[in-house]
């Protein structure tokens, strides 16, 4: 601990603090663009240079450790001139159609032009020319509004241990690309678009599908349901302005009914629905010997991972689709049947916290007779463009519950929209299934919390049970390292590609910090402490489904409609 | 394939540290970096695909297609940029459409940029396969370019 100075204020800070951690602390915002959160600073963009007396140049606050006695000015006019030319220069090569880019409002760029009062460009009209990488079903790629921080690349390497990008070529022809410069399809990229969220501009979108889904609920021929994933209803909210934390489920299931959907579903029945599904092959799986540790198979973006860089474990994945490709292959099946619809007359519509779950309903093992089990994927954020769209005011909804008979849900389900909840929920469910007793904790502590990795041993009966929680693939693949390595202490492994889980998943709402994210836990902890049930197995509508349809867990209807098979992938990276 | 694993074999326990050399030696090997190649060598060293390309792209000496039947290389030197190679290396561009690094795709031409080849007295110089052309103006290459063609159209032809 020691005294420096910050625009004449005598201050205390730590040893080996940053200039700008100071700063940030002491409530002088300081601008950057590249800078991450938990990454090392890159120093790239240098929007956050100050003056340090004594330096004849300007310091990088980013960057910079803060030395005893040292003298900082945040605001001097030569550091506003500087920040400003260099919003000036990346403006200057910087298409000009903000009015339409999907960013708009929203862009970190946008927003420095105007607080850096930059009212001309006065340097050179020639601007980079460079294709846009619409490839993929998830995410698009626009290197012309890319202005090279970098973010993108180090989330993609450092978080998600993937790295499908990276920086091709050098100085003022340098861009970011992927491996001899082909497209996001057959590049290594996961499509969890971590990239989008801390893209400052418009390089980085999601795939966008809201014109189709119009399109759909504008068609009379056809028949348009949706489902909604459990963490969609604590976050969006926050795409109109409100405090992150909110629930808004019955407005949500309100206004999806405004827009026109003939049925509204809620994927945390699905979710339960796999909790049986899962948990059987689990059980199944130790009983019988079967392949351990075992994975959870929800997150798309981890599947991927797994086809393409450990082949050799796809065996350690459960066969269970995800709850979305649950949800659309009993719409498509039990659903249609019981309604007499035509397959092929209905459009499944999911909404998502995800953009890698578009890439998961094209996958050929999520069709049949070439019908895709779902139609579209909606992130959070399209859902958001939706209701702008059509002029529904979220907030003056009254709240409303979803359709039988895939609505009911318990909260053990809404809880898999977070790190540690598809295990807390097969913990519970596999506990009643092995003693036929409900699990007696109200949760469990050990894998609660953005931690990116948590790990917990339970006695279940007989059975001493390890179980490991990781979120951000960077986090699993350590965990896989330490398991080829031979490590088998655990039994089951829950696997969400997004550091923190779906809450803070690619396809939500954007320029958002831990704290919001903590938020969005907190809310979905809050509707498990507050629900009546608690537990998978008594989803009173999934027991029926298996009554009527089903079967029972791993039967034959199950096999046939709720489980797949994933193998090797070679990427052309 | 089989002069990639010589390659390889040289550098056992290779880092990322190696990459260069290994990459180095490959375009020895091969004339230019495949993306077969860049796979092969990113599962051998263990960094991705991505990485390896971003390296590469950095450095100036690596092709990423195969080396024409003729290469075409153009010097940039600071004495032939005197003389006037910036109007060369426009016209050999224009003339074979494709930009320095790449390979036309008859594969008759592949063209090159080097910093100085040090023959300034000749400047400004061009190499083909190695031959140095002296005083070279864009008149002049446009005419060696034009009889190349002719040369391989009529062998072509009987």
């Amino acid at each position: 601990m020691f005294n420096i100075e910050i625009d004449n204020r005598n201050v205390q800070v730590n040893d080996g603090e940053t200039i700008l951690a100071v700063c940030k602390r002491e409530g002088i915002r300081i601008p950057t663009l590249c800078f991450l959160e938990g990454l090392a600073p890159s120093g790239a963009c240098r929007m956050c240079i100050v003056e340090v007396e004594g330096f004849p140049g300007l310091i990088p606050a980013c960057s910079y450790p803060v030395t005893p006695g040292m003298k900082v000015k945040t605001s001097t006019p030569r550091v506003l001139d500087a920040r400003r030319t260099i919003v000036e220069l990346l403006v200057s090569n910087h298409p000009d159609d903000c009015l339409y880019c999907l960013r708009n409002g929203q862009c970190e760029l946008q927003k420095l032009a105007r607080d850096m009062d930059v009212k001309r460009i006065s340097y050179g009209k020639s601007k980079t020319k460079r294709n846009a990488d619409v490839s993929s079903p998830s995410i698009v790629r626009d290197p012309e509004k890319c202005i090279l921080c970098g973010k993108c690349v180090r989330v993609c390497e450092e978080i998600q241990g993937v790295s499908a990008i990276d920086f091709v070529g050098r100085g003022c022809k340098a861009f970011v690309g992927t491996a001899f410069d082909s497209g996001l399809n057959v590049s290594t990229c996961i499509n969890c678009g971590q990239c989008i969220l801390v893209c400052p501009t418009g390089a980085l979108t999601e795939r966008t599908y809201v014109d189709e889904v119009a399109a759909a609920l504008a068609d009379p021929d056809k028949f348009v349901v949706v489902q909604h994933a459990p963490s969609v209803s604590v976050t969006l909210a926050e795409e109109f302005g409100v405090k992150a934390g909110k629930d808004v489920d019955g407005q949500m299931v309100a206004a999806l009914r405004r827009l026109g959907f003939k049925r509204v579903f809620d994927t945390s029945f699905t979710a339960d629905l796999t909790i049986l599904e899962e948990g059987s092959e689990l059980v199944h799986r130790i009983k019988t010997g079967g392949k351990l540790p075992m994975m959870t198979s929800c997150s798309p973006g981890w599947i991927k991972f797994v086809e393409q860089f450990y082949p050799d474990m796809i065996e350690n994945v459960s066969t269970c689709k995800s709850p979305q490709q649950m949800m659309g292959a009993l719409i498509k099946s039990f659903f249609a049947q019981r309604e007499g619809l035509e397959p092929s007359k209905i459009v499944s519509v999911s909404i998502m916290p995800c953009t890698a779950k578009k890439f998961e309903c094209q996958r050929p093992e999520m069709a049949v007779d070439y019908v895709p089990d779902v139609d579209y994927v909606l992130t959070t954020r399209e859902l958001a463009q939706l209701f702008r769209r059509y002029g529904i005011e979220l907030g003056a909804m009254t709240p409303d519950t979803a359709d039988t008979p895939f609505g009911e849900r318990t909260s053990a389900g809404k809880i898999f929209g977070a790190t540690g909840g598809v295990m807390e929920a097969a913990i519970r469910s596999a506990y009643f299934l092995l003693t036929g007793q409900e699990y007696p904790e109200e949760k469990i502590p050990a894998i609660r919390g953005l931690k990116g990795h948590k790990e917990v041993k339970l006695k279940i009966g007989e059975l001493e049970v390890g179980a490991a929680v990781v979120s951000g693939l960077g986090n699993a693949r350590k965990l896989l390292d330490e398991i080829k390595a031979g490590r088998n202490d655990i039994h089951f492994i829950e696997v969400m590609t997004c550091p923190g889980g779906c809450i803070s998943g690619g396809g939500q709402p954007l320029n958002t910090d831990t704290e919001a994210v903590k938020a969005r836990l907190q809310a979905l902890y809050q509707i498990d402490r507050d629900d009546r049930t608690r537990v998978s197995h008594r989803n009173e509508s999934v027991n029926r489904l298996y009554k009527e349809f089903l079967g029972q867990p791993l039967g034959e209807k199950s096999h046939h409609l709720l489980h797949t098979h994933y193998k090797k992938r070679e990427v052309k990276a | 394939m089989s002069q990639i694993k010589t390659v390889l074999e040289k550098y056992p326990n290779a880092k990322r540290e190696n990459l260069i050399p290994i990459l180095q030696d490959i375009q020895e090997a091969c004339g230019y970096l495949s993306r077969e190649v860049v796979n092969e060598v990113a599962q051998y060293i263990g960094l991705p695909a991505a990485k390896i390309y971003g390296v590469a792209t950095f450095y100036n000496q690596f092709r990423f297609q195969p080396l024409g039947k003729y290469h075409v290389m153009i010097c940039r030197g600071t004495a032939c940029h005197v003389k006037g190679s910036q109007k060369v290396l426009d016209m050999v561009v224009k003339a074979l459409g494709i930009q320095p690094g790449q390979t036309s795709r008859d594969g008759l031409f592949s063209l090159g940029v080097v910093a100085c080849m040090g023959a300034c007295g000749l400047a400004p110089v061009v190499s083909i396969n190695g031959e140095f052309h002296a005083k070279v103006t864009p008149k002049k290459l446009s005419g060696i370019i034009a009889e190349i063609r002719d040369k391989e159209l009529s062998h072509a032809k009987n």
